[in-house]
């Protein structure tokens, strides 16, 4: 982003005070003649994150392939994703490590998951989609999108500290925060820039300026959190930059219709629903540039059938083993929702064309859990997945096993992909430099 | 000219600024290397510790500077929850992401509408030369008005300054007087002044090398704890005089405020803060199980147990113990009819306040705020009761004790008797806990009394049987043995880990943060002085904000240091 475009005094010539169109250079990205690729850098399409978290494990013993490598069996619970078979690769054998430290079942594991260690009280380091999103987030309008299938708020995407990006639970919400008045379709053949958005954007940076005399009046841990909070404002003057600025076109953008209103809440049929907009939003708005990084939270925990006094958690624990099977029935039911949600999730990305291929094929999907056996919150034997290459960064159609391994190995692995420049990443035992060269393209 | 504007209006501005040229050598308070060379550095002023307003916060703010019509047009980021209290976590938290894009729409939103043609006349002191041209001496009487206002201080003139430049840049954008002021003033309501409380540390002129709370950020103490708001014009005016450094000044502005309707708001967020209550604006139950239930259930229900504690504590100004077992509340039609009680209509034919007063009766089963759907009902499952979540909320919220979390790679099949895997009632599924070692310990904690509160099923509604099995509702707290929830109520009222943990709560609510070892006397004293005036919950405060240790100035990290110190030697 070229600071000269940002400057008030540049802003106040320009505009005069009446609405002009101009042609504003694109920002770095042009395509070229084809339109597959883009001429400034000359790469390919830009490759994205996704994680999808789905907690409560899967049925040790019942999912995991008998031959690693290529070419093995996706089996019962994750049967649903054979049509993604050869864009998928497993994980098994990974642990989570809590080196003495108190497990605080169902989120131990997802912070060492997303942030490569157990967070220390209320402090804990930043996500590995925030390390990700830095990279490769810089120039999209939103740096990530956090989402959940059951209508909570929370999330385990952070910058670090005790604030956590907030999730969104309504379809109708993040449609509106995407494709909203504030979208500027890159396709569209005029563009004229908003005066509205330069008054804006020129206001704030009078906020912005006092970014330095701020923070040096204030203690240490009070001066992260404000340099934290001038950072996010600096997001919302990024997004008013991009709005002053003809997009660059791309091919494969086009405005999803808004949905219906859609009803955020932990039955399983509304998280089914909503998972399916959320997964046409998020394939549209990679494809129209709007964001690189994403998280999908399932919600597992509150999830249940209408009618049912018993949630999936409840079941994880009260539901009696079935002799004659060797499972607990209705809680695998829910898991096999949880995965054919997952797949509803990735057709969704699959369905755009784009390139050669579809959206799919420049995103990686990382797919994490919280227990190996949820029933007795195991921290060992983890399913773990990813989905996608992001367009060729990963290779595919893998089984890795990595027994007795630390599941930061994975995440540490991910972000190599995503070109974050580290050759270690977790806490203590969960820390690792051990990449899973295998899978590297 | 409503009452809102007469805050903008019959007070001056008097010589206010000279406040911000305080000039001390204060060194920037932290412990990391750089200390020294901070230290080095003399600076005018200091924060000590930096709080974002908690979303119920910004709400009175908002409602009380530009009134209750103007509504916020968005929603706020999660809050964090720190020993119990939004209101300490409000210290660790920073802003998000989209939670800056939230506060820059709710700014938008406010500020369009506070020019708009329906406000403008009451919220704005002046009128510009021109509707389409910059007015700067316009803007800067508002500017400073209202800064002083949302910032809780005066304005320095260089902030002034910038906001009047703003709106001027804005304007000659757009061509608009009124839309280049809503932008300015937008800009107001995302900036750090607005969103975060800052404490300013100043030399102590009493005492050479030590340091105090300045003024402004004792008027912010006050008003946040006991109105959870700004500071009103009368209390800036006497920060602005000095008075909050005497104690006959501050005694005087806490007496005016303790008298004040306001006092309600404050005790209002105190409760809401400490009974988790943020919980029951996403509380969602089972439709088919529970059909009455839904979003006005929970917020009616919310408002009854407000209701009850507001009246019991400070209109009569009772003992916080009776609220346990209280017969009186305020129920709504709609309630009284899931309460499964008549309530003669008593509002007059068409009133919009629908509430009323309302006296279980002595034979009714039903008392305290325990008792009532806020509690029962957010303390359960969507689809069912739960006698271990109400156990732990009431160790919790009430006792102030901390519940362990269920252990890991514990084998829960052997707390099932798989050969009957339908147990009929909660006790009796429990039961199974209790047997188990390794469950029996925290379950024993939380079962018998939130078994005592089986009467109540996952909404709140009266039952009296489970799947045919007649429910059996005894139970004991800490050695109190008791037949049903009225009797677990005496035993809340009789337990002095009650009014104890009252006074924690709200001593560490008072500071925004987690008092240190070298406020334990003092927060002793208090609780032996509660007991003495009949816990009575305004007296309470009233100590609280009459204290030295209320305006205590510290450097972040300094307590902590001398106690490490202290435990060396």
């Amino acid at each position: 982003m070229s600071n000269s475009l940002t400057r008030r005094s540049i802003l106040r010539g320009a505009m005069g005070g009446g609405a002009v169109s101009v042609a504003l250079p694109f920002l770095d990205c042009f395509l070229n003649s084809n339109g597959t690729a883009l001429a400034a850098t000359g790469g390919p399409l830009p490759y994205s994150l996704g994680l999808w978290w789905q907690g409560l494990g899967l049925n040790p013993g019942s999912w995991e392939p008998s031959t690693i490598g290529k070419g093995f069996e996706l089996r019962n619970e994750l049967k649903v994703l054979e049509p993604f078979r050869d864009k998928l690769n497993l994980y098994t054998g990974t642990k989570y490590f809590l080196d003495g430290r108190p497990l605080e079942t169902h989120t131990t594991g997802y912070e060492i998951a997303s942030t490569g260690g157990i967070p220390m009280g209320n402090n804990s380091g930043a996500s590995l989609d925030m390390n990700v999103a830095d990279v490769i987030g810089k120039n999209t309008r939103f740096r990530s999108l956090e989402i959940s299938l059951d209508g909570s708020r929370g999330s385990y995407s952070t910058r670090g500290g005790s604030t956590k990006n907030p999730s969104e639970g309504s379809p109708v919400a993040l449609y509106q925060r995407i494709f909203g008045p504030q979208f500027t379709d890159p396709n569209a053949a005029e563009f004229t820039p908003d005066p509205m958005v330069m008054a804006r954007r020129s206001v704030l940076s009078y906020v912005t300026d006092q970014r330095q005399s701020v923070i040096k009046q204030l203690g240490a841990s009070d001066r992260e959190r404000l340099d934290r909070y001038f950072t996010s404002l600096r997001e919302v003057e990024h997004q008013l930059d991009l709005e002053m600025q003809k997009p660059a076109p791309l091919e494969a953008c086009t405005v999803p219709g808004e949905p219906a209103e859609a009803k955020p809440g932990s039955v399983v049929m509304d998280a089914d629903a909503n998972n399916r907009l959320f997964g046409a939003l998020v394939a549209h708005a990679l494809a129209c540039g709007q964001t690189r990084v994403f998280s999908i939270d399932v919600g597992a925990a509150g999830l249940r059938k209408q009618g049912s006094s018993l949630t999936w958690h409840m079941l994880t624990h009260e539901e009696p083993v079935d002799e004659a099977i060797g499972y607990q029935k209705e809680s695998t039911w829910f898991m096999n929702w949880a995965n054919s949600a997952f797949a509803g999730f990735l057709k969704e990305l699959d369905s755009i064309p784009e390139g050669d291929g579809t959206v799919l094929d420049r995103v990686l999907v990382l797919w994490q859990t919280d227990h190996g056996d949820a029933r007795i919150h195991t921290m060992d034997a983890l399913p773990v997945m990813t989905v996608g290459s992001a367009g060729g960064r990963i290779k595919t159609g893998l089984h890795v096993s990595a027994h007795g391994d630390p599941a930061t190995r994975v995440g540490l692995t991910v972000q190599q992909a995503m070109g974050v420049p580290i050759s270690a990443w977790g806490d203590r035992s969960n820390e690792t430099s051990k990449t899973i060269t295998e899978v590297l393209a | 000219m409503t009452p809102k504007l007469s805050k903008f209006v019959p007070y001056a501005l008097t010589g206010v600024l000279g406040m911000l040229g305080v000039a001390g050598a204060l060194i920037a308070p932290g412990t990391n290397s750089d200390q020294a060379v901070l230290a080095a550095e003399p600076v005018s002023e200091s924060s000590m510790t930096t709080r974002r307003l908690t979303s119920e916060q910004y709400k009175t703010v908002i409602a009380d500077v530009f009134g209750p019509t103007i509504s916020l047009g968005g929603r706020f980021e999660p809050e964090l929850r720190v020993d119990g209290l939004f209101e300490v976590g409000a210290g660790l938290v920073s802003v998000s992401p989209s939670g800056m894009e939230q506060y820059d729409a709710m700014a938008r939103t406010i500020a369009s509408q506070v020019v708009d043609e329906a406000h403008r006349d009451l919220l704005i002191p002046c009128k510009p030369q021109s509707v389409t041209a910059p007015d700067d001496a316009c803007v800067s009487e508002f500017v400073s008005k209202v800064g002083r206002l949302l910032f809780r201080r005066a304005l320095a003139d260089e902030e002034r300054q910038a906001y009047v430049m703003a709106a001027r840049d804005a304007t000659e954008t757009l061509g608009d007087f009124y839309t280049g002021l809503s932008l300015s003033l937008g800009a107001m309501l995302t900036s750090p002044q607005f969103l975060f409380r800052h404490e300013v540390l100043e030399d102590d002129p009493a005492h050479k090398g030590a340091y105090r709370l300045d003024a402004y950020s004792r008027a912010s103490r006050l008003s946040f704890f006991l109105w959870n708001s700004s500071p009103d014009l009368p209390l800036l005016a006497a920060a602005e005089k000095g008075d909050l450094y005497t104690e006959k000044g501050v005694a005087q502005q806490v007496e005016r405020m303790l008298d004040s309707p306001r006092l309600r708001d404050g005790v209002r967020a105190f409760f809401s803060d400490m009974l988790h209550f943020d919980g029951l604006e996403t509380l969602t139950k089972d439709t088919t199980i529970y059909p009455k239930f839904n979003a006005q259930v929970a917020s009616d229900a919310r408002e009854q147990t407000l209701r009850t504690l507001v009246h019991a504590l400070v209109d009569a100004r009772g003992d916080y113990r009776d609220i346990f077992t209280t017969k009186e509340t305020f129920l709504t039609q709609e309630l009284a009819s899931l309460y499964k009680v008549p309530l003669v209509n008593n509002v007059p034919n068409g009133s919009p306040d629908t509430w009323q007063a309302y006296e279980f009766p002595e034979s009714d089963p039903r008392a305290g705020i325990q008792m009532q759907i806020s509690f029962v009902a957010l303390h359960s499952h969507p689809g069912r009761s739960s006698p271990t979540l109400r156990g732990k909320a009431l160790r919790e919220t009430m006792l102030c004790q901390k519940v362990p979390s269920p252990p890991g790679d514990v084998n829960f099949t052997l707390v099932q008797d798989t050969s009957n895997p339908v147990y009929k009632t909660a006790r009796t599924r429990l039961q199974a806990h209790a047997n188990e070692p390794m469950c029996a310990g925290c379950h024993k904690i939380t079962d018998p009394i939130g078994l005592a509160l089986e009467n109540f099923n996952g909404a709140g509604g009266w039952q009296t049987k489970e799947n045919g099995e007649v429910i059996d509702t005894t139970g004991s707290l800490d050695g109190i043995a008791f037949e049903d929830g009225i009797g677990l109520g005496q035993a809340l009222r009789n337990n002095p880990a009650v009014p104890s943990c009252l006074v924690d709560r709200v001593s560490a609510y008072a500071l925004g943060r987690t008092p240190s070892k070298n406020e334990a006397p003092w927060i002793r004293e208090l609780k032996d002085h509660f007991a003495a005036n009949g816990y009575v919950v305004p007296a309470l405060m009233k100590e609280i904000t009459t204290s030295p240790e209320f305006f205590r100035a510290s450097m972040p990290g300094m307590d902590e240091m001398k106690e490490a110190r202290a435990g060396v030697n």
